[in-house]
């Protein structure tokens, strides 16, 4: 087969690197070449983050370029328009519909941009859109909704079982936090 | 078994597979993670170090000592680490030495762009490059191997998309070579006849690992089509191999110093036309062309910035991916200090006050974003301080009274205590402010001399910032809470004022350390608020205003109350007691 591209995109202390960390131990346990590509340091306070998921026969490039993306798995909106052009045309844009306003929105300097959702699916993304902050504070924690978020992302991969997910969950986190991660979990794949 | 690993963490794993018992460093992306994780091995000794200068000398002594040891640093680290790297190419060892160090092109956290590769061969030490977590663990083990047989330093040396991806990987065992005995050898005093000595086993010794280069496990030819041939290493190889697959031949350089003679020129007859490709300088280009070859290279590619396999493609006039897009502009999301940073207070107020700002590099360097817009410019580790001492020599009571430096804690330590010394010893009436908040921040928490811990996190040897300034010839050293405003501005006045040399410690830990107390969010009095924005100009990510009142963000806000001290209407809360 040929490589596939999954982008994680976000706002740094999200808790974007769990969730790479998950999809690429997921995709390993299929047998799969796996690159996974982070950025630590400065852009992590606060700041746009993305890690970059590559699986297949065999994986070369550790990044995703423009117009490469299968899927984008994005925790916020506004990062999500940010990175549409990696999306390739036709590719599948999961969204966390929660608004976090960056520094030049918050100075005024900015404007945050509105119907976003609306505009990326008219640009040629199947987007699949859904407020999954709601749902991990449902679960428990809104520091849960990258794991929601992966509950979403599962249903793409109908080859892979929800068991199979469970069991990256489990290898993840903390066991006292366990049973609220596999709620979001269902609640995100369910959404 | 196979797992996915990072690369730092691959090459943590291959210092441990060899055995490697001592580590010293100071951090630096994209290069901490070796040390962090390597000090999850019970087997290996890791300390954070002062300095990168002290980090190599304290690995050079282990080595001496007889067990295997390393050092791991970014780019800008080799530059301290220098002084010692070129006599210790000389010097030898007495158990394999292996220096990692991180380049970031691209600049995902650094202050410059620089090509490490450069001091390879100026320091005359071998340079492995591995291009995935893999060779990470591979290239590792034979650095230390290579290490001890030629009786040199040898470089690991990764970038960010080398240091910070993960691949697959299937770690070995660990084998620990015996210690080797300490023998006194007078040869080994660097001076004279010795050094020259030295400097003629170092040029054979080139000349051997030249040899080795011809025909070693880390530079590799993967024949294909041969209308293109391309000379890679790193990541680029990754991009070559992404872009290219079997429709071109490739030349894939693991060992990047020295470079191989006959094999490069092999390869080049063997292909119409030949591509190097590689991130920043030209050097395997000018190599090429030293050895009389014509190559494509940086006339091509570009030496600023990462490459990506799209970037090459256009370089190459090749088809790129189609893309789509809305019309949007959508506003940048750069980093912001966190809410409820100690820095935040002590910018505003530098900025009231239109003060000169000579920073330095750490978390604090955000200060200089909007809106806090406060700093005026950074060099480098501890050129807040000596920076500002010559400044001021220009400047004399015009520069001394309008000008500071500031210093965060690790930073002071690594660079910063000379600098000092240097303005109480020539005397300017310079202020500098330590940004003290008990911790390395922006490399992602480690523990300093300040901070009274070790790596492990276990109680340590701790620097008395206060009576280390008064040592130094500082009579008037301030310590300041940066969350009283009021209280900062006055000291920073005054030490502005005093016609001699001052310190201003700003003391408040960093609010992302683990078992900091934060105070519960501040609530907004809606009824007193008239969204005057006045609170907006400290910049913290939990403030924002909707339908002209002020709201604050309960999950990022600590209750710090900077921002009540801007609000003259009372609509935030200005002390605990009429919050609660």
């Amino acid at each position: 087969m040929s490589t596939k591209n999954i982008m994680i995109v976000g706002v740094g202390g999200q808790g974007t690197l769990l969730a790479s960390k998950m999809l690429g131990y997921v995709l390993l346990k299929q047998g799969y070449d796996v690159k996974v590509s982070e950025v630590h340091g400065m852009s992590q306070r606060g700041g746009s983050v993305v890690t970059y998921v590559r699986y297949g026969e065999k994986v070369y490039s550790p990044v995703i370029d423009k117009g490469e993306a299968d899927i984008i798995l994005s925790f916020e909106k506004l990062e999500a328009a940010r990175w549409l052009e990696y999306l390739k045309p036709g590719g599948s844009m999961i969204i966390n519909t929660q608004e976090m306003e960056p520094m030049p929105v918050i100075t005024g300097a900015k404007i945050y941009p509105e119907n976003l959702v609306e505009k990326m699916q008219a640009a040629g993304a199947k987007v699949d859109a859904k407020d999954f902050l709601a749902l991990a504070i449902e679960a428990g924690s809104a520091k849960a909704v990258n794991i929601a978020l992966m509950g979403r992302l599962s249903i793409y991969f109908p080859e892979i079982s929800k068991e199979e997910w469970q069991d990256a969950i489990v290898a993840n986190v903390p066991p006292k936090f366990l049973e609220l991660n596999k709620k979001a979990f269902e609640l995100g794949r369910n959404a | 078994m196979k797992e996915l690993m990072l690369g730092n963490k691959a090459i943590a794993r291959g210092l441990y597979e060899a055995g490697c018992k001592v580590i010293s460093s100071y951090p630096g992306t994209p290069s901490t993670e070796i040390t962090e994780e390597a000090a999850k091995y019970d087997e290996i000794y890791c300390e954070w170090a002062p300095n990168e200068k002290v980090a190599l000398e304290v690995a050079h002594g282990a080595t001496l000592g007889g067990v295997r040891s390393a050092t791991a640093m970014k780019h800008v680290g080799l530059n301290v680490a220098a002084d010692p790297l070129f006599t210790i190419s000389y010097q030898g060892l007495n158990a394999g030495l292996v220096i990692c160090v991180a380049d970031d092109p691209g600049m995902h956290s650094s202050q410059n762009e620089q090509d490490s590769r450069h001091y390879a061969e100026a320091a005359k030490v071998p340079m492995l490059e591995p291009s995935d977590s893999a060779e990470c663990i591979l290239f590792t083990k034979k650095a230390f191997e290579l290490s001890e047989k030629y009786n040199t330093p040898v470089f690991i040396k990764t970038c960010t998309r080398v240091a910070h991806s993960q691949s697959v990987v299937e770690p070995g065992e660990r084998v620990v070579p015996n210690q080797v005995p300490y023998v006194k050898d007078p040869t080994k005093v660097m001076m004279t006849a010795n050094s020259r000595n030295a400097h003629i086993r170092v040029e054979q010794r080139t000349k051997d690992l030249i040899a080795l280069a011809e025909d070693c496990e880390f530079n590799r030819v993967e024949m294909g089509d041969t209308s293109v041939g391309i000379i890679t290493s790193s990541t680029s190889y990754q991009y070559a191999k992404e872009i290219f697959g079997e429709k071109a031949s490739i030349l894939k350089l693991g060992m990047i110093y020295p470079m191989p003679e006959k094999l490069i020129k092999d390869f080049a007859s063997k292909v119409d036309k030949v591509i190097v490709l590689e991130e920043l300088d030209p050097f395997i280009e000018n190599h090429c062309r030293k050895l009389g070859l014509d190559v494509v290279g940086k006339e091509t590619f570009p030496i600023c910035g990462e490459f990506s396999q799209n970037l090459l493609k256009n370089c190459l006039a090749m088809e790129v991916p189609k893309t789509i897009r809305i019309e949007d502009e959508i506003p940048g999301r750069p980093p912001v200090m966190c809410a409820g940073c100690p820095h935040r207070g002590i910018f505003y107020v530098l900025k009231k006050h239109n003060v000169m700002v000579y920073g330095d590099i750490g978390c604090y360097t955000l200060g200089a974003i909007a809106p806090l817009n406060s700093m005026d410019l950074n060099v480098c580790m501890g050129a807040s301080c000596s920076g500002l001492h010559g400044f001021n020599k220009a400047m004399g009571t015009e520069g001394e009274k309008h000008s500071v430096g500031v210093i965060g804690d690790s930073t002071f330590v690594h660079s910063g205590i000379t600098g000092i010394t240097d303005i109480s010893y020539n005397m300017t009436n310079s202020t500098v402010i330590i940004l003290d908040n008990s911790i390395t921040g922006m490399t992602g928490h480690q523990q300093n001399p300040t901070t009274g811990k070790n790596l492990r996190g276990e109680p340590a040897g701790k620097v008395d910032l206060e009576a280390l300034c008064k040592a130094l010839g500082y009579r008037r050293v301030r310590v300041v809470d940066p969350y009283d405003m009021a209280e900062v501005e006055t000291v920073l006045l005054e030490e502005l004022e005093a016609d001699e040399p001052s310190i201003i410690i700003s003391r408040r830990p960093c609010v992302m350390i683990k078992g900091t107390v934060h105070k519960p969010p501040i609530k907004v009095d809606k009824d007193k608020c008239v969204g005057c924005k006045a609170c907006m100009k400290i910049g913290c990510p939990a403030i924002s205003v909707r339908n002209g009142k002020v709201e604050i963000d309960e999950t990022l806000c600590i209750g710090c109350k900077v921002c009540s001290q801007m609000c003259k209407f009372k609509a935030l809360p200005q002390n605990d007691e009429e919050e609660a």
